[in-house]
């Protein structure tokens, strides 16, 4: 049923660290890695090898540049679905595949029942649904649902796919819905924001803002490499004293 | 977003019939004889079909399109299927029953526009509703779409009242003029109107980097495009886009209304009137699609 469960207590979602993610892709790679073999179809794609490749991914890494001067960050920014309380993906699906679990509140895509008409693709602000091109039915991440449960998993292994291969731990894994466990506490400690809250989605996954950079205040004057660039260099006096320096032997 | 044929045929043709079968529900035009009733039945039918078949062309499994019927509690996309499927069979219902009785019957008629309106708004509430494209997410949207499906249904009736050589096709075409004139002035003013509309939405609240300064994309995800960029971040330039808004006026509203005023009661003339109007629908229901923003271009260096 594609209407909203009234209210799950358990938010299972990621806090993704903007400050300490490296950019490299790792857990876009072992997304769908996972996600190939384990939930639903395997996440094609078309002509891989060939001049216009294309494929569904359920996580890709943007990366921004904020800010201007010697303050401008250079932000490496991870994005996936967010398993919004309000997700509008749910409610406009005709069919009843796309749905939000009450037991955990992720959402998820039954694929038997997907008609692949795109529809909430269009109604998700953040891009975080991909038609298969193979199998015309709708991809999106499913939390590792296939992970997180699986007693057949050691314990450390029962993590979504891209937390558990993260280099730097930049994401982290748990449940928003619980206050006191250490995904709260940490959007609590750090400030934690939802993207686009303007849109009325209510994401459960957060995202922790980059830090201030220390040396802000000391690096604040620009250093201007043009200026450096067109140094002149030496004239007159000094000028024959590198040219006759430079022809000394040694 | 991506002006997909299939979605432009299916909401213009099936806008026409179910507009043809709401006038000839009300009773503002009636059969001139039995091979009329099936003509006309044909005609509203073969519209409404055709555009129901071309919106199936776009899924991904059309196999199973009648899953679609389930979830209409709170989907627009499943309203708007059961609200087509029933009006397509009271409609059936509506011309065999005129066929065998030799009369309409005005009461079933009544039911038939209702249900034709009704759908027509519930295909365009399933633009309407979403607030991921500004521009779609707008009072007016759903007041366009009735509107020019009604004006529509009465040029095509005024034409076909010419064929059949009836009394009252003069009236039609007064009351066609003044329905293309109202529904493309309505049209001009969602432009003006939903076309400033903005989101709300920029790259600093997408990323929510805003406190840092203007954000801008250094580095895409990936080196190609990828079907997100396809569907949704279409990019027509700005130019086109208002000659083709002319060309869209002029086909669906000037040249029809010129038709009209100086040809009332020409069969042939009006014939064309009416497929002018469709093309310039077309072009009308092609920028719809293609001057649409979404929000999600906002991750790929957009600024809306």
């Amino acid at each position: 049923m594609t209407s909203l469960p009234s209210s799950s207590d358990v938010k299972l979602g990621l806090v993704i660290d903007l400050d300490i993610c490296v950019g490299c892709h790792a857990c876009v790679v072992n997304c769908k890695e996972w996600n190939t073999a384990g939930y639903g179809a395997p996440l094609a794609d078309s002509d891989p090898y060939g001049k216009n490749p294309s494929g569904s991914w359920l996580n890709r890494i943007h990366t921004f540049e904020a800010g201007h001067g010697a303050d401008a960050k250079v932000v490496h920014f991870p994005k996936s679905c967010l398993h919004c309380e309000d997700a509008p993906c749910v409610t406009v699906c005709p069919t009843g595949a796309s749905y939000k679990r009450a037991e955990d509140g992720i959402v998820l895509v039954n694929e038997d029942h997907c008609i692949g008409c795109g529809l909430c693709a269009w109604a998700c602000p953040y891009g975080a649904r991909e038609m298969d091109p193979a199998e015309g039915v709708m991809k999106k991440c499913t939390l590792c649902v296939d992970r997180i449960y699986n007693t057949h998993l050691e314990e450390e292994d029962r993590i979504p796919a891209c937390v558990r291969t993260c280099p730097t731990s930049a994401r982290h894994f748990g449940d928003l819905g619980d206050p006191s466990s250490e995904v709260s506490q940490l959007v609590a400690a750090r400030g934690g924001f939802d993207l686009m809250p303007e849109q009325g989605t209510k994401p459960v996954n957060k995202y922790l803002p980059p830090r201030p950079r220390q040396s802000a205040s000391a690096t604040a004057d620009e250093v201007d490499l043009v200026a450096m660039a067109k140094k002149t260099t030496p004239s007159g006096f000094w000028k024959w004293l590198d040219q006759t320096l430079d022809r000394l032997p040694g | 977003m991506r002006p997909a044929a299939s979605l432009i045929i299916f909401t213009t043709l099936s806008g026409l019939g179910f507009g043809l079968a709401t006038l000839i529900g009300f009773g503002l035009m009636t059969a001139a004889s039995p091979t009329w009733v099936v003509i006309h039945g044909v005609i509203c039918l073969g519209l409404i079909g055709a555009g129901l078949i071309s919106s199936t062309i776009h899924l991904g499994h059309p196999e199973r399109a009648w899953r679609a019927l389930s979830q209409w509690r709170s989907s627009w996309l499943s309203r708007e299927g059961v609200l087509a499927a029933l009006t397509v069979m009271v409609l059936a219902i509506y011309f065999a029953d005129h066929l065998y009785t030799g009369v309409p019957r005005l009461w079933l008629g009544v039911i038939v526009g209702i249900l034709s309106l009704l759908t027509v708004i519930s295909t365009a509430m399933i633009y309407a509703s979403l607030k991921t494209v500004a521009r779609w997410h707008h009072a007016l949207t759903p007041v366009v779409f009735v509107l020019l499906s009604l004006a529509g249904g009465v040029v095509v009736a005024a034409a076909l009242s010419a064929l059949e050589g009836m009394d009252g096709t003069v009236a039609l075409t007064r009351l066609g003029m003044i329905s293309v004139a109202l529904a493309l002035i309505v049209k001009t003013l969602w432009w003006l109107a939903a076309g400033a509309s903005g989101s709300g939405s920029t790259p600093e609240t997408a990323t929510g980097l805003g406190a840092l300064g203007e954000v801008r994309m250094l580095m895409p995800p990936h080196s190609e495009e990828n079907w997100l960029q396809h569907e949704m971040g279409f990019q027509i330039a700005r130019k086109h886009c208002h000659r083709l808004a002319w060309i869209a006026l002029i086909l669906a509203a000037g040249v029809p209304i010129l038709i009209m005023a100086i040809y009332p009661s020409s069969a042939s003339l009006l014939v064309v009137a009416a497929l002018v109007h469709l093309i310039g629908i077309m072009v009308e229901r092609w920028l719809f699609f293609a001057e649409a923003k979404h929000t999600v271009t906002l991750y790929y260096g957009a600024r809306h």
